[in-house]
């Protein structure tokens, strides 16, 4: 479904504030496969789906979605085959317009946009059976101003106006990061009941290493832009904390216990 | 102040109240300064007072005007888009360049429109005294730029432009070239800022080059005034506000200009320090007052 071939992406090009955010990556993920990220801060995992979902251009390498080969597709293109959760709750809402406005926006991901009724009549029967799916009693406020909600709802939110319409890749930037932790992991398995049901294709950054081996079924993780591991199905499952700690060095081939990791 | 006077200032806000609409698209949806309307104004009053006196029907000299707005609007719009100029700095330099553009249109620093035909001419043939005419054309086209861009404003496309001024970072990952839906706005909010100066040359009976300044901060000024006044609850709301705030500015500064204080009293030329001023307050008391909630 994703192919990356050897992508590198430089920031600061030729200043003495040069850095290599991507190194080389080659990575082939198929349908259906849902992908963790993890990786220590500055590692290149927002770099790697900010770099899929066209933020930036490759220096280097190639990227194909499906059949599409995407390399040079602007980002606003790219939204035809990819959706996207941000970590910043108000990034993924329009605090001015209405759930039913937010959720109109969402219906036209990647289509054109032209002089019809933004909101439809019809719409909104199949909005409101969606958002009783999330639980939030927020199908009973269609006319409410996206602004007046909390981080979390806004959150669920965004979750559902990223797959009203099945993208072809989900990417999910430490979509629940800055969430309050019941809220977190409501978020979480909101995400992981609407990944399974729809079978999508999906990438998620993740700091925490239990969320990042319990959901999905593969996990890779980067450091100083180059995948240094990759692990799917069977392996896994049995995988521990400890083991990914584990195999964290061994792949480094040195002791890295620093700060800076932020592993836990 | 006369019932003349009175009539006079509401025909005035009627007709900026369509500039204000423009000012409302950009300054408030698109989070877009944009001081461009200070040349569109005048574009608007020299195209269509030149294509009058070549023989132009009025109406249509109008919507040459619409176009001619539009241009200007997309000018400053790919000036910030594509070449990653300031929207301010690029809007001022289309404001620049018109000011030469006006001049070239109308092969000079004005044009008298006298004994031409004009818009209000089928009203005042229904037997309307002409000084209530020009407020019946410019009610009903204040109505019917409202309604349009009210309901333009709810379409798809209307709903791309509002979510790319609140979110553009959202909307892109929906799918939409923000590039193109500021171009798309800027464009289209000069396009009525240049109606609007269409209209008032075809009322004054003059197109003169220096007729745009100030306009965005008379626009801006009715914005404001609105919202504090009609409030924005919804955008349709926050629209209609902007034309009945250009309104009521045009009347309190036609009360001023009436004011005597003894000897002194204001003058034409003190409009623009009072609408400045007016601006000024209405800009900063919202901050005023939440330092007095503070405290």
């Amino acid at each position: 479904m994703i192919t990356i071939e050897s992508g590198t992406k430089f920031f600061h090009k030729g200043s003495v504030n040069e850095v290599r955010a991507l190194h080389d990556i080659n990575l082939e993920i198929a349908e259906g496969e849902f992908v963790t990220v993890i990786g220590s801060n500055g590692a290149g995992k927002s770099t790697l789906l900010n770099g899929i979902a066209g933020s930036f251009f490759l220096d280097t390498g190639s990227i194909s979605i499906g059949e599409h080969e995407v390399t040079r597709w602007p980002e606003y293109k790219r939204a035809r085959l990819i959706a996207r959760v941000f970590q910043d709750p108000l990034l993924g809402t329009c605090p001015s317009a209405t759930i039913e406005q937010n959720l109109a926006l969402a219906m036209r991901r990647g289509k054109r946009r032209g002089l019809r009724p933004g909101v439809r009549v019809r719409d909104r029967s199949y909005f409101r059976q969606e958002l009783e799916k999330i639980g939030l009693g927020l199908e009973s406020r269609l006319n409410d101003r996206v602004g007046l909600l909390s981080g979390g709802q806004r959150q669920a939110l965004t979750m559902l106006m990223a797959t009203l319409i099945k993208p072809e890749v989900l990417l999910l930037d430490e979509h629940i990061a800055a969430l309050d932790p019941k809220t977190a992991v409501q978020i979480l398995s909101l995400t992981n009941e609407i990944v399974a049901a729809q079978s999508l294709t999906a990438l998620m950054i993740t700091h925490n290493m239990r969320h990042a081996i319990t959901f999905g079924n593969r996990l890779i993780m980067l450091h100083q832009g180059s995948i240094i591991l990759d692990i799917s199905g069977k392996q896994k499952k049995e995988l521990g904390v400890e083991d990914l700690l584990d195999q964290f060095y061994r792949a480094q081939g040195e002791a890295l216990a620093t700060d800076s990791m932020l592993l836990t | 102040m006369t019932w003349y006077a009175v009539l006079g200032a509401v025909e005035q806000g009627l007709v900026y109240g369509i500039m204000a609409i423009g000012v409302y698209l950009t300054f408030r949806i698109l989070d877009f300064p944009d001081l461009t309307v200070d040349g569109s104004l005048p574009l608007g009053a020299a195209i269509s007072a030149v294509a009058i006196t070549s023989g132009i029907n009025p109406y249509l000299a109008l919507l040459l005007a619409i176009g001619g707005g539009f241009a200007a609007g997309i000018v400053t719009a790919i000036l910030n888009t594509k070449f990653k100029i300031l929207h301010l700095l690029a809007s001022i330099l289309t404001m620049i360049a018109l000011y030469s553009v006006n001049i070239r249109i109308m092969g000079g620093p004005n044009i008298a429109l006298l004994g031409t035909p004009t818009v209000f001419d089928p009203v005042i043939a229904l037997g309307i005294a002409p000084h209530y005419a020009g407020l019946l054309v410019f009610g009903a086209g204040a109505l019917i730029v409202s309604a349009a861009i009210i309901w333009f404003l709810r379409t798809e496309l209307g709903q791309a432009i509002l979510a790319t001024g609140d979110n553009p970072q959202m909307i892109t990952a929906l799918g939409v070239n923000t590039h193109f839906i500021i171009i798309i706005g800027v464009g289209l909010s000069n396009a009525l800022v240049a109606l609007s100066g269409a209209l008032i040359a075809q009322n004054q009976g003059a197109a003169d080059v220096g007729m745009g300044i100030g306009t965005i901060i008379a626009g801006l000024a009715s914005v404001i005034v609105g919202e504090t006044i009609f409030g924005t609850k919804s955008m349709a709301r926050a629209i209609i506000a902007a034309v009945l705030g250009s309104v009521v500015y045009r009347l309190a500064i036609a009360l001023a200009l009436g004011l005597e204080f003894g000897r002194f009293s204001f003058n034409p030329s003190d409009l623009n320090l009072i609408t400045a001023l007016l601006v000024i307050g209405a800009l900063i008391a919202p901050n005023l007052k939440r330092k007095m909630v503070a405290k």
